[in-house]
């Protein structure tokens, strides 16, 4: 069996991708590790994507997988190991089989970036957290901090304000990159305290955390008791096993211009896992049809 | 087999008590990872008839979610004779569940 277009990821952009390769009748494998979606199940409510004005992460996952498959899209939960090119064919190698292609879409997105401290991992679910709205509702009435600077941090600082006793914001600059409306928002709760110039370096915890210990850049040491620790330091690309095939930017993303195309003919990039300025739905789903449209293209040249 | 609702009135006969070994899902009807994992917990019931699977809305049953500590959901907690032995938190795959319940 030959495929002609696998794309890896059942993500927005995956999805998409699969949408308008199943429309132009080519036969479409989809492999994704877990389940469809993406990150976007994470989110409660989706506001700014054109058309539906409140439509929750789970819904817009289960219609656009749905779409995918009525339109004829194969989607197999396996978990891609490796890719190989082979000139015209190329070779997908998941942790099951070997599936033969003549066009490949990476659409992996990307994963929470961890503090990569040592007991960090035991903790998931034990007081460490890297989803506020997710989480927050269990931390109600209890001390919290979040750590981190961008938008992300900042907008779940704001969320579980409103839940906890108190919240504390630790970024390691001295200025927030996130938008500046948020932070004057942040600056006139009363239970919210700024640790700016700091990081989080050692996680204390018996069973669950309890504590964290802060460094500021003197050096200085304190350590506050937490009940939950909120992680919101960026997102990772997943794009670690392309790396022997495909350019990589010094952060991991695919190097690719709005045409998704990657250094390898007939190997395209769709989603947040390329080099891009703006990592919204929207530019994931767009992404997705160009991706495919480029494939299309490559296939019947 | 099918999954069963808990609650705290009848965890103890459902859980505790149970023969077989029992998979327990703490959810919530607002986490969309819960419901993404939903048809997959039902996948892996109808086809492990060697396991109990059970599933526990935890804004029904608070005082559940405390007892086990569950802080983040979807929570999976294996639970065997009474007592727990593996537990995973987040999405996971079908192929995940079945080497967390192993044998």
């Amino acid at each position: 069996m030959l495929y002609d277009i696998i794309i890896v990821g059942a993500g927005p952009a995956g999805l998409t991708a699969a949408i308008y390769a199943g429309r132009a009748n080519k036969k479409v494998l989809v492999l994704e590790a877990k389940t469809y979606g993406g990150q976007i199940i994470n989110t409660p409510d989706i506001e700014n994507y054109p058309v539906e004005e409140h439509i929750s992460g789970f819904d817009f996952a289960t219609k656009i997988y749905n779409q995918a498959k009525n339109l004829g899209a194969e989607i197999v939960f396996e978990k891609v190991i490796e890719i190989k090119d082979l000139g015209k064919e190329k070779e997908v190698v998941t942790n099951k089989n070997t599936y033969k292609t003549k066009t490949i879409i990476l659409a992996t997105g990307s994963e929470n970036r961890k503090l990569g401290l040592p007991n960090e991992d035991e903790l998931v679910g034990k007081g460490i957290s890297y989803c506020a709205t997710c989480d927050g509702a269990f931390y109600r009435k209890k001390t919290v901090a979040v750590v981190g600077g961008g938008n992300t941090a900042l907008e779940d600082a704001l969320y579980l304000s409103n839940l906890v006793e108190k919240v504390y914001l630790i970024h390691r600059r001295d200025e927030f990159r996130g938008e500046e409306t948020t932070v004057n928002k942040l600056k006139e709760k009363d239970n919210v305290e700024f640790i700016y110039n700091s990081n989080v370096t050692k996680l204390n915890a018996n069973e669950k955390l309890e504590s964290i210990e802060v460094t500021n850049k003197d050096g200085n040491i304190q350590t506050i008791n937490v009940d939950g620790l909120f992680v919101a330091v960026g997102r990772i690309p997943e794009n670690q096993n392309f790396a022997k095939v495909i350019n990589l930017d010094e952060s991991g993303y695919i190097v690719a211009g709005e045409n998704c195309n990657t250094n390898v003919d007939g190997i395209f990039v769709a989603g947040d896992n390329r080099v891009k300025e703006v990592r919204q739905l929207v530019t994931a789903t767009s992404d997705g049809a160009i991706a495919a449209t480029e494939a299309i293209k490559y296939i019947n040249q | 087999m099918k999954v069963i609702e808990v609650n705290k009135d009848n965890f103890e006969k459902e859980v505790l008590k149970s023969d077989k070994k029992v998979l327990v899902d703490f959810n919530a009807e607002w986490c969309g990872p819960c419901k993404m994992l939903k048809p997959i917990i039902e996948e892996f019931a109808e086809s492990n008839d060697n396991v109990k699977v059970v599933s526990i809305n935890i804004d029904d049953a608070d005082e559940l979610a405390e007892k086990y500590s569950v802080f983040s959901i979807p929570c999976l907690v294996v639970i065997e004779k009474g007592k727990e032995v593996k537990r995973n938190v987040g999405l996971i795959s079908k192929d995940d569940i079945e080497s967390l319940i192993g044998e």
